[in-house]
C-alpha cells in the first residue's frame, strides 16, 4: 500500500519511534514571534539549557507591532516588554530576528516563504495556529503551544501524535471572481469547524493545481479553522517557479537536484486516506460569514439563516448565540448588511496577489462615506512591491488607509488597530470569533475582492455587483 | 509539568459549544510575559455578567470544568491553559477539543478529557442539581465517577505515563541526544539555514 505525502514527510523526519501513538520528529524550521515565546525562553533558562539549533530558528516582530509607522513605539508597556524580551532572547541565543523596520520583517507566515526558508518536504512549526499556511509548499507545517516551543528550542524535535490523512479534492474550475478564500469558507461551512480534526488535509484536484502559491497559502492557512492539524498541497511547477529566485536558493545543477527530489513528494496513487471529501469548484460563488465561527458562512447571494434551519441542537444553539452577538435577523440578505470598517490584511490575505485583487476593484472608485478601510501589507517586501506597482496610489485615491508597516494588525487586534464595541467589519482575516477584533466587535470574513467592493458600497458586496 | 493521578473536586457546567481560545482568554491579556497571573483574565468578556456560571457562588472552588463540544478551538495561545490552571481547574471535560489546546493542556498537566456528549449532558444535570456533588477523575484506572456515573475514558499511553509521573518532556527528550545527533548527520545538506540570511543579499 502506498503512502500519503504527509506520511512520507513524517517517516523522513522520525528521529525515534515512540509508543503506539507518537514519534519523536525532527523540526527543520522553527519560527517565533514576540507573543507566545517569552515563557519558553524563561523555561529554557530556568533549566540552564541553550537553543540547540539557532541556525534553524527565525524570529520576527508581527503581532504587537504598530502598523502606522515603522518607527512608532509600541504604546502598551506590557506589549513593549514582550518585544524587548524577544530581542534580548534572540541576541542571547544567536537567533536571526527581523525587527520592525527591517526590509525582511513581516507576518511570520508571509516571510517564511518569501525568504525561501519554506520548502517542500520540510517540517515547520511556529507558536501560531496559522502555521498551516506553509503547507502550501508541500511541507508539514503546524502550530504549536509555548511548552512545545520550549521543547523545540531545547531539542530541535517534537514529540508528535500521529495524524490521520484526509483528502479534499476540488474538481472543475473556479469561476471568475471566486478565490481560495471563498473555497475554504465553503469547505468549512460544509465539513464544520471540527471536520478535519486530527487530520492532515491534502488538497488535490484540477482547481487546486490551477491556484497560485498565494492562493494555496490562503487555503492552507484557514485549514486550521476546520480543526485540522495541517493542510498540504503537493509541490509542482507553480511551487518551483515561486521559489526559484528566493534568497539562498540553490542554483544551477543543485537547483535541478532539489526539483528532482521535490517531484517525488506526492501521495502515491494507491495511498489511502482516512477521509475523503470532494467539492465541485465550478459551482462556488463568493462566500461571506454571518456568525461567530468560520463555519457559519454562506454564499454572498444568500441570507442570514434561521436557527430553525439547523437540525443539530448544538448547531442550533450556536446559531442563536451567534445571531444575538452579531445583531442579525434571520432572512436578512447578506448584501443588505452594512459595515463601518473594512480590513484587508492578515496571514490569510495580505500578500501581493491580495493587494492586487483589491486594487483592481478600487481603481477609479471611492470608498463609501462613513467606511474606514485599512490595508496592512503582510510584509515589508509586500509593501515595497505594492508601491513599485503603484497600488498605493490606487488605495489612497480611493480613500483607503494603506499602512506604512507590516504586521497582524486588526486580525490579532493586539496593537492599536481594533474595533470598538458594536462596530462591524468586513475582514479578510481568518476568525470571526466573539471579540476577536476588539471587545464587542462584529466580523464578516470575506475575500480581498469582496472586501474592496464592500468598502465601495458600504455593505457586503461582490465586485460583480458594482 | 504538574503530576496527575486521581483527582476529586466539584464541577462547573459550561453549557456551550465552540468555546474558542479567544473566549477562554481574550487577546488583550496576551501581552503578559509570564506563565502565571492569568486567573482574572479567564473568560474575561463573560465575567462581567453576574449570571455567568463561573460567577455563581455555588460553583466557587470548583476544579473540574465540564464544557460543550469543540472546546479550545482557534488560536494556539497556551495562555488559555495557564488561565484555567491559575483559576484552579485541574481537569476539563468535553466531547471534543481543539487539537492544539488539548496538546497544550496535557503538556501542562491540565487533564483535557474526552467523554461522549451524552455523558457530558448527564454531568451537567448532576452538577446543576447539586453543585457540591463530587466528581472523581481517576487517571490510574481511566475512569470518571460522579453519583451514578462511572464512565471509562481513554488517553494515549505515553501521555498518561507522563501525567502520572509528572516527568519533564524536555529532559526526557534530551536523554535521546545521541539519536538526535545521528539524525542531524543524515539530514539533506541542501536544507536551508536561517543564519545564512544574515550575511546574504536582501530580497530585491
Amino acid at each position: 500500500m502506498g503512502s500519503t505525502l504527509a506520511q512520507k514527510i513524517w517517516e523522513a523526519h522520525r528521529v525515534r519511534r515512540g509508543g503506539a501513538d507518537d514519534d519523536l520528529i525532527y523540526i527543520d524550521l522553527h519560527l517565533i514571534h514576540e507573543v507566545n515565546s517569552p515563557q519558553a525562553f524563561a523555561g529554557l533558562q530556568a533549566r540552564g539549557l541553550t537553543v540547540r539549533r539557532p541556525d534553524l530558528t527565525i524570529a520576527t516582530e508581527d503581532h504587537n507591532t504598530p502598523t502606522i509607522a515603522v518607527d512608532r513605539l509600541i504604546q502598551d508597556p506590557a506589549a513593549r516588554r514582550q518585544t524587548e524580551l524577544l530581542r534580548e532572547n534572540c541576541a542571547r541565543h544567536g537567533i536571526p530576528l527581523f525587527r520592525l523596520g527591517d526590509p525582511r520583517q513581516g507576518i511570520v507566515h508571509v516571510i517564511g516563504p518569501e525568504l525561501g526558508l519554506t520548502r517542500p518536504g520540510m517540517t515547520i512549526v511556529c507558536c501560531d495556529s496559522h502555521t498551516t499556511t506553509q503547507g502550501a509548499f508541500g511541507s508539514l507545517a503546524l502550530g504549536i503551544g509555548t511548552s512545545q516551543v520550549e521543547h523545540v528550542l531545547a531539542t530541535q524535535t517534537l514529540v508528535m501524535r500521529r495524524m490521520k490523512d484526509m483528502s479534499v479534492t476540488v474538481t472543475g474550475e473556479l469561476a471568475e471572481g471566486v478565490t481560495a478564500k471563498d473555497l475554504v469558507l465553503a469547505l468549512i461551512a460544509q465539513i464544520g469547524t471540527a471536520g478535519g480534526q486530527g487530520h492532515v488535509v491534502e488538497y488535490r484536484g484540477p482547481a487546486i493545481r490551477a491556484l497560485s502559491m498565494e492562493s494555496r497559502m490562503t487555503l492552507c492557512n484557514m485549514t486550521i479553522e476546520a480543526g485540522s492539524r495541517a493542510g498540504i498541497v503537493a509541490p509542482d511547477d507553480t511551487t518551483f517557479a515561486y521559489m526559484k529566485d528566493r534568497p539562498h536558493m540553490p542554483q544551477g545543477a543543485a537547483w535541478d537536484g532539489e526539483v528532482a527530489y521535490w517531484r517525488t513528494l506526492r501521495s502515491d496513487d494507491d495511498a489511502t486516506f482516512d477521509r475523503e471529501t470532494v467539492i465541485d469548484g465550478s459551482r462556488l460563488t463568493p462566500y461571506v460569514s454571518w456568525g461567530t465561527n468560520p463555519g457559519q458562512s454562506v454564499p454572498i447571494e444568500g441570507s442570514v439563516p434561521s436557527p430553525a434551519d439547523f437540525a443539530d441542537p448544538q448547531e442550533r444553539a450556536a446559531a442563536e448565540e451567534a445571531l444575538t452577538y452579531m445583531d442579525l435577523k434571520p432572512g436578512t440578505p447578506m448584501r443588505d448588511i452594512s459595515v463601518d470598517t473594512v480590513f484587508l490584511g492578515s496571514c490569510t490575505n495580505s500578500r501581493i496577489e491580495d493587494l492586487r485583487a483589491a486594487a483592481e476593484v478600487l481603481d477609479g472608485r471611492r470608498i463609501a462615506d462613513g467606511v474606514h478601510m485599512i490595508i496592512v501589507p503582510g510584509s515589508a517586501e509586500v509593501r515595497r512591491q505594492a508601491v513599485a506597482e503603484e497600488l498605493d496610489r490606487v488605495f489612497t485615491a480611493a480613500g483607503a488607509d494603506f499602512r506604512a508597516a507590516a504586521g497582524c494588525s486588526m486580525c490579532a487586534a493586539l496593537n492599536e488597530d481594533r474595533l470598538r464595541p458594536g462596530q462591524r467589519a468586513a475582514s479578510t482575516s481568518n476568525r470571526n470569533f466573539e471579540g476577536r477584533q476588539g471587545k464587542g466587535s462584529r466580523t464578516h470574513l470575506v475575500s480581498p475582492a469582496v472586501a474592496a467592493a464592500t468598502a465601495v458600497a458600504g455593505r457586503l458586496t461582490a465586485p460583480s455587483d458594482l | 509539568m504538574k503530576q496527575f493521578t486521581v483527582h476529586t473536586g466539584t464541577g462547573v457546567p459550561l453549557r456551550r459549544g465552540n468555546v474558542d481560545t479567544d473566549q477562554i482568554i481574550p487577546v488583550r491579556f496576551l501581552t503578559h510575559s509570564s506563565r502565571t497571573g492569568h486567573a482574572d483574565a479567564l473568560f474575561a468578556d463573560w465575567r462581567d455578567d453576574p449570571s455567568f456560571v463561573l460567577n455563581r457562588p455555588e460553583h466557587r472552588g470548583a476544579t473540574i470544568l465540564v464544557a460543550g463540544t469543540e472546546f479550545g478551538t482557534g488560536s494556539s495561545r497556551e495562555y488559555a491553559v495557564w488561565a484555567l490552571q491559575d483559576y484552579g481547574f485541574r481537569c476539563v471535560i468535553a466531547p471534543r477539543f481543539g487539537d492544539i489546546f488539548r496538546e497544550n493542556a496535557l503538556m501542562n498537566g491540565l487533564l483535557a478529557l474526552v467523554l461522549p456528549a451524552a455523558v457530558v449532558e448527564r454531568l451537567w444535570d448532576l452538577v446543576e442539581d447539586d453543585p457540591r456533588v463530587p466528581i472523581t477523575v481517576d487517571l490510574e484506572r481511566l475512569r470518571v465517577r460522579c453519583a451514578g456515573v462511572d464512565e471509562p475514558f481513554s488517553l494515549d499511553e505515553e501521555i498518561r505515563a507522563r501525567l502520572l509521573s509528572g516527568l519533564d518532556p524536555v529532559m526526557e527528550t534530551l536523554g535521546h541526544h545521541e539519536e538526535i545527533s545521528d539524525y542531524e548527520r543524515r539530514r539533506r545538506p541542501t536544507l536551508p539555514t536561517t543564519t545564512a540570511l544574515l550575511d546574504g543579499p536582501l530580497p530585491a
